[in-house]
Formats: C-alpha cells, structure tokens, sequence
C-alpha cells in the first residue's frame, strides 16, 4: 500500500510558460509569456494531516470518521484505516495550514489521534 | 442480553444487573479527572515537536469546545441511561432503547470511556485484542471487559448506522 496521501492539495511554484503567436510550419512569431500568478499564501509548503494508530479506537468507528470528516467514499476511507493499522500512521489530507488544523480538530472530535505535519 | 433495532430505536434487552450496572458506568468511566495519562490521550496536541504557539492557541480555544462537545455527549447518554434507575430487583429484566438519533452521542461517549479506562490502566495492544480473555478475576480484567463491552456496543450502534 503506498504511503503517499491520496488527496493532495499542493502549491505548485510559479515558472513562466511561453507560447509561440503562431504554429504555423513557416513563420514564428514573437513568444507571448504568460505568468501564472498565485497569492503568497499558496506557495507556502502545505501540511499534511496525520491519523496516528491507536489500539483502542474500533476499524470500522475509524472508516466512518474518515467518511465522515473527508468526504472519501468507503474503499478509500478504508485503505486509509488500513495504512493507519499497519503502518502506524497515513496522510489524510495535504494542502493548506489553516484548513489541515480544521481537520485537525475534526479528527480530535471523533476522539482519533490526529495531528499536522509541514511537509519538509 | 439481546440488543437488536426497532424502528428509531436501538433496544437492549435482557440486561442483567451486572450489564446494566457497566452501562450506568459510561458516563463517570468518561471522565478525565486525575488521570493524566487519560486527558492527555483525550486531549492530544495538535502537532507533534515543539509549536509551542500552536499548542498554547489549542489549548486555549480548541481544548474548551472539545470538553463542551464530549460534556454534551455524555450528558445525552447519561439522560438515556435513567431508564436503567429504579427498584433494582427490577434490573434483571430491564430494557434500553436508545434513540437512533442519539447514536452519535452513544459512539463519542462508549470512545471516550474506552480510552480513558485504557488510558488508566496502561493496557497493552495485545491485551486489548485478547478477546478470548476470561475469566474475570481481577479489576484490571474487569477493566478490560468493560472496554470491550463498549466496543461490543459501539461495533453494533456503527452497523445499525450503516456504516
């Protein structure tokens, strides 16, 4: 099973694309460049969400937290409860700070072992 | 004890006094106080390292509504539970029904009680999956049978859920 969160919400770094005018075989033209332009809070390094294991908390009352607070349908909710027992821990989530500590909270509601990481 | 759905309704049957007397349990196993190994469990930090800024905030703002949420839980299963009170002669053929829309509650609160019990009495993975333990001989199997009770209970209110 991969350890790879299978939601991910990432800033990705800003690179100028240049498109030719014209892509017609006998002129090129000037290149246009056009910039992406995001807001400076996007291109922080996102957090991930961490479900850590814990002995006591039931399979399936975990499958339906992840349901429940992610939206994910069963199978993936499932896969995730299976990384937690297995592997001791899996990304839920990925993306910005401020949402990942909602989850955060969410999580902690349901009484799970929940906390954000920086992705470094 | 026979525990089956009816309409809106989860119905415990049967209860015997022993049975009866670890649910009217849940709500006191729940609680936190003077055991710091149970509100820590509870109460986890948000991050683990040292943001401590983060952990302060958390503690501040996020830690109260976290305990209003669980008080309210238990508070609703507490309130279901009083059927169980009265002549305790009666207890052996005493009957529960939880609403169906209660559900929620009666999942936070047997968590809550199972983690703190857990929580107390340091138990260990593998004790915690030896289902087939018995007999009870000692506080800390009746500990362990209490957890698994819940669990027991949880399983069945999490099916009836459909989940």
């Amino acid at each position: 099973m991969s350890a790879e969160p299978l939601a991910v919400e990432v800033a990705v770094p800003v690179t100028p694309r240049i498109f030719p005018k014209s892509a017609g075989p006998s002129t090129i033209g000037a290149p246009t460049i056009e910039k992406e332009t995001r807001a400076e809070e996007e291109l922080d390094l996102p957090w991930h969400v961490v479900v850590h294991n814990d002995p006591v908390n039931l399979m399936s009352y975990v499958t339906m937290v992840f349901q429940r607070v992610f939206g994910y349908p069963r199978d993936k909710a499932e896969r995730h409860m299976l990384e937690v027992h297995q592997k001791g821990r899996s990304i839920l989530w990925s993306g910005m700070r401020e949402r990942a500590e909602l989850y955060v909270q969410q999580l902690h509601g349901y009484l799970l072992l929940a906390t954000i990481e920086k992705v470094s | 004890m026979e525990i089956c759905r009816r309409k809106n309704q989860i119905e415990i049957s049967e209860l015997d006094p022993f049975l009866a007397e670890l649910l009217r349990q849940i709500p006191a196993s729940a609680k936190t106080e003077g055991a710091p190994a149970a509100e820590q469990r509870i109460f986890s930090p948000p991050i683990n390292g040292k943001e401590t800024e983060l952990c302060a905030e958390w503690k501040m703002y996020v830690e109260p509504e976290l305990r209003r949420l669980f008080q309210t839980a238990t508070q609703t299963v507490g309130a279901d539970l009083e059927q169980l009170n009265g002549n305790e002669k009666s207890l052996a053929s005493r009957t529960l029904r939880i609403p169906t829309k209660h559900a929620d509650a009666w999942l936070s609160a047997l968590n809550q009680a199972r983690l703190v019990i857990a929580a107390k009495n340091n138990f260990t993975e593998l004790e915690l999956s030896d289902h087939l333990r018995s007999p009870i001989g000692s506080r800390r199997d009746l500990s362990l049978f209490q957890v698994n009770f819940y669990g027991f209970l949880q399983e069945f209110i999490l099916r009836e859920l459909g989940c």
